[in-house]
């Protein structure tokens, strides 16, 4: 798509989508929000960005790409459950803090927990937009299953 | 090592290893190291899980520490830790023949994580206690299996994997309508929870209805008698070392289930648990009959191998139904200890040991399979053949599991026939008995099958030369005989070592028979005085 009312805005609205998902996520715990919703808002940004300036810029917008975000993020929820095994307690018992980072969000492994869904969350779904986007179609896949098999026969 | 930490460690070690895998997405080395390191820990759990339970204590972890109806529960008892065993076991295997057996492509695109998730949703299945979450890692091992199956994209792959997942799918919707019905009648997913309230229950027949349906869900998913006919249409299609994971877990997990599910919701007290058991038995008959004979039609080995689990199957319900019939009858004589109650304790020791037994030579023999296709280009058995003369060294790992599949003396098949054989005897239960042994024939007949076309006859002359060490896009073959060579000695060992295993096996049994320390465990009522009647036990669950 090639508009420059889109492209503006974009560079207008990207950080604020961004800004709202991180609120959306650090509210989540006691009140309407969380990870997941955080995690496809941030996404919605990506996708924003990709309509306006195609894939390739929306991937170098990313500091990783969305395979290690997805890993991240599910090491992350994995973590928080670990630091309740060492206190001797079950597995992924929440476990609380006093230090607030922002203002009325406790430090906890239920917030590491979560950070970890929206990783996970909007990795997956870049994932997704990203494969629908890049896809080349049938006969470029076709071709590169056509090559492989000739290349293992000469080999064999 | 604390006994929560060590029950949370066979979901752990595999979801770990999944996250990890995701992470090393580039580096496919990494992500190997990652499955070894995973296979190897899951052994040493394993094993832990096995020595602490096999005095009767039961391990618990009561997940994120919430108060015990409440809490997703983990138990290990003797028969979950030999199943996450027997799970460690073929994670070690495949790992092997996968190093050298799965093509680039595939390790690129995730093959390792997917392997580890389907690990950890077989291990969670094997020792979750809730319901709920016993649907979510079906759902986790569905989804997994299914993305193995359709990796690499051909035309056969994926019009099986749609079917896999379309037939798939129906189980779950009637697991989960099940899990619905269950909520509202009983109030509860917590399988201890439920079993107690059932047990206190006024007119427990009422549930019936529902553990009908519970019985079709896990019929699916266990491939039995009528409705197997998701198998054969997907099991052939995928790489053998994807199918052998497949046939050793997925169906076993069904089978696993139901043992656990209707030992704890139908005990011998409960008035409809004869009819329950009745049809499990008939169910394990036809399961038996129609795999073999459908095998004996096949002529491409893995279409032989995946049919046969569907009569290997049928003698795990067959198992499950003598037992369970027989503990019915010991009850209504009011004969609670005598022959019949041992008589189940042996048919339920049988299954737990046909399981363990098949689960390592079904999976050995898919890889000893995807071998043969690998040296000879197919598994057609008309279009291959002289593989004696020319690996001889195969050939002796085909035989070993093949001769223990069918039931030869020494090998592990022989003894869990001979319990399954023997409690059927002392139940009365000849018709069973006789149509197993007459399975038992014709799954030799087909092994032999296999072994006469692939083996003994000469190479067909139009077969094209094919050098199978010189393939760019997989690895060594030597991993894949790895693979197979040690569960060949797994086999072996289980044959000379039966006295051990069917000592496990038979305090597995027990435990599945008299449920206390698993309910006391579950319910988080250690250290308290057992509670002697069941409405006692109904106060706990207020409490």
């Amino acid at each position: 798509m090639n508009s420059i009312i889109l492209r503006t805005g974009t560079v207008f609205i990207l950080p604020l989508l961004l800004l709202v998902s991180v609120v959306i996520l650090l509210r989540g715990h006691n009140e309407p929000g969380g990870g997941f919703v955080g995690g496809l808002t941030a996404a919605t940004a990506m996708l924003l960005h990709m309509l306006a300036f195609g894939p390739k810029e929306a991937r170098k917008l990313l500091p990783i790409g969305p395979e290690a975000m997805i890993g991240v993020g599910l090491l992350l929820a994995l973590f928080s459950g670990i630091p309740a095994m060492f206190a001797g307690l079950p597995a992924f018992k929440a476990l609380w803090t006093d230090f607030e980072p922002v203002q009325g969000v406790k430090f906890s492994t239920p917030l590491i927990f979560d950070v970890g869904v929206y990783l996970t969350v909007a990795g997956v779904v870049i994932l997704i937009i990203f494969s629908i986007a890049e896809y080349r179609g049938h006969r470029a896949i076709d071709a590169q299953h056509a090559s492989d098999a000739r290349a293992r026969e000469e080999a064999s | 090592m604390t006994a929560q930490l060590l029950a949370s460690l066979p979901l752990l070690v595999p979801m770990t290893g999944l996250v990890l895998c995701l992470v090393f997405w580039r580096w496919v080395a990494l992500q190997r190291g990652v499955m070894v390191g995973v296979a190897l820990s899951l052994s040493a759990t394993a094993v832990a899980l096995l020595l602490r339970t096999t005095g009767g204590e039961v391990l618990a972890v009561r997940l994120g520490d919430w108060p015990a109806p409440m809490a997703i529960t983990l138990v290990v008892d003797q028969t979950a830790a030999i199943m996450v065993l027997l799970t460690a076991v073929v994670a070690v295997a495949c790992t092997l023949f996968s190093l050298g057996g799965i093509d680039r492509t595939r390790e690129h695109s995730a093959y390792y994580a997917l392997l580890c998730g389907l690990f950890a949703a077989v291990c969670g299945a094997f020792t979750t206690n809730d319901l709920f979450n016993l649907y979510v890692w079906f759902e986790v091992m569905l989804m997994s299996s299914f993305v193995l199956l359709s990796l690499g994209g051909r035309r056969a792959q994926i019009e099986g994997a749609i079917k896999y997942v379309t037939l798939n799918l129906i189980s779950s919707t009637l697991f989960l309508a099940a899990i619905g019905l269950t909520y509202a009648m009983l109030g509860t997913l917590n399988m201890a929870d439920m079993a107690e309230r059932l047990a206190a229950a006024e007119n427990p027949g009422q549930f019936t209805p529902v553990a009908a349906i519970f019985l079709v869900a896990f019929a699916i998913k266990s491939a039995s008698f009528p409705f197997f006919y998701w198998l054969p249409a997907s099991y052939h299609t995928p790489p053998s070392v994807i199918s052998a994971v497949f046939a050793g877990l997925l169906t076993k997990v069904g089978i696993y289930v139901m043992i656990r599910f209707f030992g704890l919701m139908f005990p011998a007290s409960h008035p409809d648990a004869g009819m329950i058991y009745h049809i499990i038995l008939w169910l394990g008959g036809f399961s038996m009959v129609t795999g073999v004979l459908s095998a004996a039609a096949q002529m491409e080995i893995r279409r032989i191998l995946s049919v046969h689990i569907i009569s290997q199957i049928g003698y795990m319900l067959m198992g499950l139904g003598i037992a369970g019939s027989a503990l019915h009858r010991a009850a209504n004589d009011g004969d609670p200890g005598g022959v019949l109650a041992g008589a189940a304790a042996l048919a339920l020791a049988g299954t737990i040991f046909h399981i363990a037994h098949n689960m390592v030579v079904k999976v050995n023999l898919f890889l000893v399979a995807g071998t043969v296709e690998r040296i000879c280009g197919s598994g057609d058995l008309n279009r291959i053949g002289g593989l004696y003369a020319a690996r001889p060294g195969l050939a002796a790992l085909f035989l070993i599991p093949a001769l223990s599949l069918a039931g030869i003396p020494v090998l592990s098949g022989f003894w869990s026939k001979f319990l399954l054989v023997r409690a059927g005897l002392v139940a009365e239960a000849y018709v069973i008995i006789g149509v197993s042994l007459f399975v038992s024939v014709l799954t030799l007949f087909s092994m032999i099958k296999i072994w006469i076309y692939a083996f003994w006859k000469p190479a067909p002359e139009n077969a094209e030369p094919h050098n199978p060490d010189r393939d760019p896009t997989v690895g060594p073959m030597r991993w894949q005989y790895a693979g197979s060579l040690f569960l060949t000695c797994v086999t072996i060992l289980i044959g000379v070592f039966a006295n051990q295993a069917i000592r496990a096996a038979r305090i597995g049994a027990d435990q599945l028979i008299e449920p206390r320390a698993y309910l006391d465990a579950a319910m988080d009522r250690a250290g308290e005085p057992a509670s002697a009647d069941p409405a006692s036990a109904g106060e706990g669950v207020a409490r």
